[in-house]
């Protein structure tokens, strides 16, 4: 455990080195740059542009940027949005409640009623519902988000007027039921894709562990079919689930672009589109590193999880 | 009319007189949004909240530092200037007590020495008061070397700032520059007391929670999300009459419109043109065309081999088929322009010769020139052929139908015209700012407030491409408009100014370096009860006056 522990550590510290400096070369090969947003300004001279420029430090070499600000960070130092002025992490902080409530509460519905299906699909295989639930993961999934936002939003906003066309809250009022109010559409949209990917991954480990020899022991022992299935199976098929929720996990820190957007939901996947749109490098980095960081974490917990749960597995 | 400006003693009329552009006001309808009023008064206590749905967010609260249009609508709130600028064009005073002008002293007869008279008993919104001292940091601030400023133009001339009493402050320029007065109407002042201090200007904790002396005190921000104000009631001016006023930032126009719609948002200063019809009969709201300071057109690197000709754009123009652009594809929101100058402004040159939409001009100026049709059905002359490349900010589905249509028509009289769009953190980059395209749709504003001075756009020592400082994207170059502009420059005068850049107007249309599509327009709404809202193309946002804003009791 103890060597593994180490060993992956090193890895994720060379992970983490390739991942900054690729963002790095890649987000300033861009074109345009973060003076790009003030190019139709008619006041704007290219003097102040050059200023601008100089005071920023974005003149120098991309090497020396780099090392000034991968030195900055190993000192605990993420750096100060251009575009806010304030320091990155404080940025990052600020939206990470919005998502996290977001995609906490997407991921919650996905896996319980994702694994319910797929468990009921394997165990009725075949069965109109299985079919219904298999055509139903694929539209789900072959589906853009945005279009299931707007038209959640047309339907149940606009026409029924049930619920709020986006936003975390209503301005003034801050209570729970507020809140919650506002977290239905949102998180139902994007459960729908994620209760599609839960569901299929489900099915098929179900399927996997309803064909193996102990199951069939199982049943011959003479146990109820409810709990071949409760305690035999899906014990067994969950195992697989610890591993996609490890991937998952780091999406409940990072946000979903396309519906935060949607949604005005100031979260962590619009902050993100917005730092891009207006070239924020301090910010995209501190994103990227933010976001290397939890996929590292997410898979070292699963790992670390499945080894515990699984007796057959051994960490080395 | 309700009140549309946050001045002193002085009346409007007053204000016009000095500028000697009594004319101005008659020419432009007062205001085309404000519902009549009459009989109605704002609440006496502030009451209320309106809520602003932005479309980019918000995020540079120190008004000195670089940002963007946005960011303007929360300085009007917070802060003041020395000066602010009707809706008329018309420079009225706000933190001064009037206008400096040759006529009344406060400019010299050469435009050198400056004097501004300051109001008394201005407090910050720490109760602090106001001084001259302030106004005399904040210009040293703007060209501190250790400073990230926004624009410099005009403050980079200013030296020997005097502070001859808390109410007076003079200063000479290093050389006449009349269009200065226009650019301290969008110079906030900031507090000395506060930032005298600070051992990192541009990392300040001020810059996330300012102080002010506008009508507006911060309140907080909620990142990503939105901005809150409340209102100062000790502020000097008139108003403010509502208790909170809130920034919403929804960065998609869909859900922007869909909020407006949906009575989360109270006032929104863009709605798309799709929109305008649906917009304009929902119950409970006002929804307006307000014209802009900015103009769409084609924009053309004149350096390009394709390009260099006259002729050749004025091909192109005549190639044009606006009406249908305008009435179809923008649903007759917008209006057909001629010049850069926008239409409400003082110096628009209302009289230069309209575009005519004609095909067969189109190929008869081109075959005059030169421009024969090669085998591919593509004209070419010494061995140029007539093809370039159009780009415009990805996303923007009316701009890119009007592409789509352009490249039509210009396949009717043998011009090629490829599409090649780019996300706008791109687009004007340097593919823009060195002049890197061959032609561009876009709308961009000339001025800078409303002074007519369009040095940085149009003479030909703004051409960066060529080692210039300004913005002459196009490459465009005409000696007798750089004559002009330098003139206009140190002219003071209105009305000899107006005979300058009603000649540059006829120069440039003739040139044609850019090809004029419209002039912009916005579709503007808010809720049916919000009193005391004026649209104002000489700033750029919708929110300069919300000192005025009351909710209908």
């Amino acid at each position: 455990m103890r060597s593994f522990l180490i060993n992956r550590l090193f890895q994720s510290i060379v992970l983490l080195v390739m991942v900054s400096i690729i963002g790095f070369v890649i987000l300033n090969l861009i074109p345009g740059g973060p003076l790009a947003q003030y190019g139709l300004d008619p006041g704007m001279t290219q003097d102040d542009m050059a200023r601008i420029t100089e005071q920023l430090g974005l003149n120098r070499p991309l090497w020396v940027q780099y090392f000034d600000w991968a030195w900055r960070l190993l000192q605990g130092d993420w750096g100060t949005s251009f575009r806010d002025g304030a320091p990155v992490l404080s940025v990052i902080g600020r939206h990470v409640f919005a998502t996290l409530l977001l995609m906490g509460t997407s991921t919650a519905i996905a896996m319980t009623v994702g694994i319910w299906i797929g468990i009921r699909g394997a165990t009725r295989r075949y069965s109109v519902f299985d079919y219904a639930a298999t055509v139903g993961a694929m539209v789900a999934l072959s589906i853009p988000t945005f279009w299931f936002g707007l038209v959640g939003i047309y339907v149940f906003s606009l026409q029924l007027g049930w619920l709020p066309a986006g936003n975390m809250y209503k301005i003034g009022d801050g209570s729970f039921l507020n809140y919650l109010h506002h977290l239905i559409l949102p998180s139902a949209v994007l459960a729908l894709v994620h209760i599609a990917i839960w569901s299929r991954y489900m099915r098929s480990a179900t399927l996997d562990a309803i064909s193996q020899d102990y199951v069939k022991t199982a049943r011959a022992k003479g146990l109820s079919e409810r709990r071949v299935i409760l305690k035999h199976v899906v014990g067994n098929a969950l195992l697989p689930m610890i591993t996609l929720a490890g991937i998952q996990l780091p999406s409940i820190l990072t946000g979903a672009l396309v519906t935060e957007t949607v949604f005005t939901w100031p979260g962590m996947g619009r902050l993100f589109l917005d730092s891009l749109g207006y070239s924020d490098y301090p910010v995209v980095m501190g994103l990227l590193i933010f976001s290397a960081i939890i996929v590292i974490l997410g898979n070292l917990i699963a790992d670390i999880v499945v080894a515990i749960v699984d007796p057959r597995i051994r960490l080395a | 009319m309700t009140k549309n400006s946050t001045t002193s003693s002085f009346t409007r009329r007053d204000a016009l007189r000095l500028m000697g552009l009594g004319g101005v006001a008659s020419l432009v309808a007062p205001n085309l949004l404000l519902a009549p009023a009459f009989g109605q008064t704002p609440p006496a206590t502030p009451t209320g909240r309106v809520v602003v749905g932005l479309s980019q967010e918000p995020t540079v609260f120190n008004p000195l530092m670089p940002h963007i249009e946005v960011d303007d609508g929360v300085n009007f709130s917070v802060f003041d200037a020395l000066f602010r600028i009707d809706p008329q064009g018309v420079i009225v005073p706000n933190l001064a007590v009037e206008v400096p002008s040759q006529d009344n002293g406060g400019i010299s007869a050469d435009g050198l020495q400056w004097s501004v008279k300051l109001r008394d008993g201005v407090a910050w919104h720490d109760g602090t008061p106001f001084t001259a001292e302030d106004v005399k940091f904040t210009l040293e601030l703007i060209v501190n070397p250790n400073f990230r400023a926004w624009r410099t133009t005009g403050h980079s001339l200013v030296r020997d700032i005097t502070v001859v009493s808390p109410t007076e402050i003079t200063w000479r320029m290093e050389e006449a520059f009349a269009p200065y007065l226009t650019f301290l109407t969008e110079t906030f002042i900031v507090p000395k007391h506060i930032l005298e201090a600070a051992t990192d200007l541009n990392e300040n904790p001020f810059n996330q929670a300012p102080i002010g002396t506008g009508a507006f005190k911060w309140g907080q921000r909620v990142a990503g999300d939105r901005l809150e104000l409340v209102a100062n009631p000790n502020y000097f001016g008139d108003g403010p009459h509502i208790e909170q006023l809130i920034f919403k930032y929804i960065p998609d126009y869909t859900v922007l419109y869909t909020q407006f719609r949906s009575g989360d948002i109270d006032l929104v200063g863009i709605i798309s043109p799709d929109n305008y019809a649906e917009a304009s009969a929902l119950p409970d709201r006002v929804v307006a065309l307000v014209p802009r300071s900015s103009m769409e057109s084609f924009y053309l690197n004149v350096e390009r081999p394709q390009f260099k000709e006259v002729a050749v754009r004025e091909a192109l123009y005549a190639a044009i088929d606006r009406q249908s652009i305008i009435e179809k594809l923008y649903y007759g929101v917008p209006v057909p322009t001629e010049t850069f100058m926008p239409q409400q402004s003082f110096f628009y040159n209302p009289g230069l010769p309209p575009q005519e939409f004609n095909y067969d001009r189109a190929k008869q100026l081109l075959d005059e020139a030169g421009w024969v049709t090669g085998g591919d059905g593509i004209r070419a002359k010494d061995g140029v052929r007539l093809s370039f490349a159009n780009s415009t900010t990805s996303g923007n589905h009316l701009r890119e139908q009007v592409q789509q249509f352009l490249q039509q028509t210009f396949a009717e009289i043998g011009v090629e015209m490829t599409i090649s769009n780019l996300p706008a953190a791109v687009m004007w980059g340097e593919f823009w700012q060195q002049s890197q395209f061959d032609s561009v749709i876009v709308g961009s504003a000339y001025l800078i407030g409303a002074d007519p001075d369009v040095t940085n756009r149009l003479h030909s020592g703004s051409i960066v491409a060529k080692g210039g400082r300004g913005s002459n994207n196009a490459q465009y170059s005409n000696p007798e408009v750089d004559a002009l502009l330098e003139e206009g420059a140190r002219t003071f005068d209105s009305e000899a100014r107006r005979r300058i850049y009603f000649k540059v107007q006829e120069l440039v249309r003739a040139d044609l370096p850019f090809l004029p599509l419209y002039a912009d327009t916005s579709v503007l709404g808010h809720k049916e009860g919000l009193e005391g809202f004026v649209a104002n193309a000489n700033t750029r946002t919708e929110s300069w006056n919300a000192a005025a804003w009351y909710w209908q009791a």
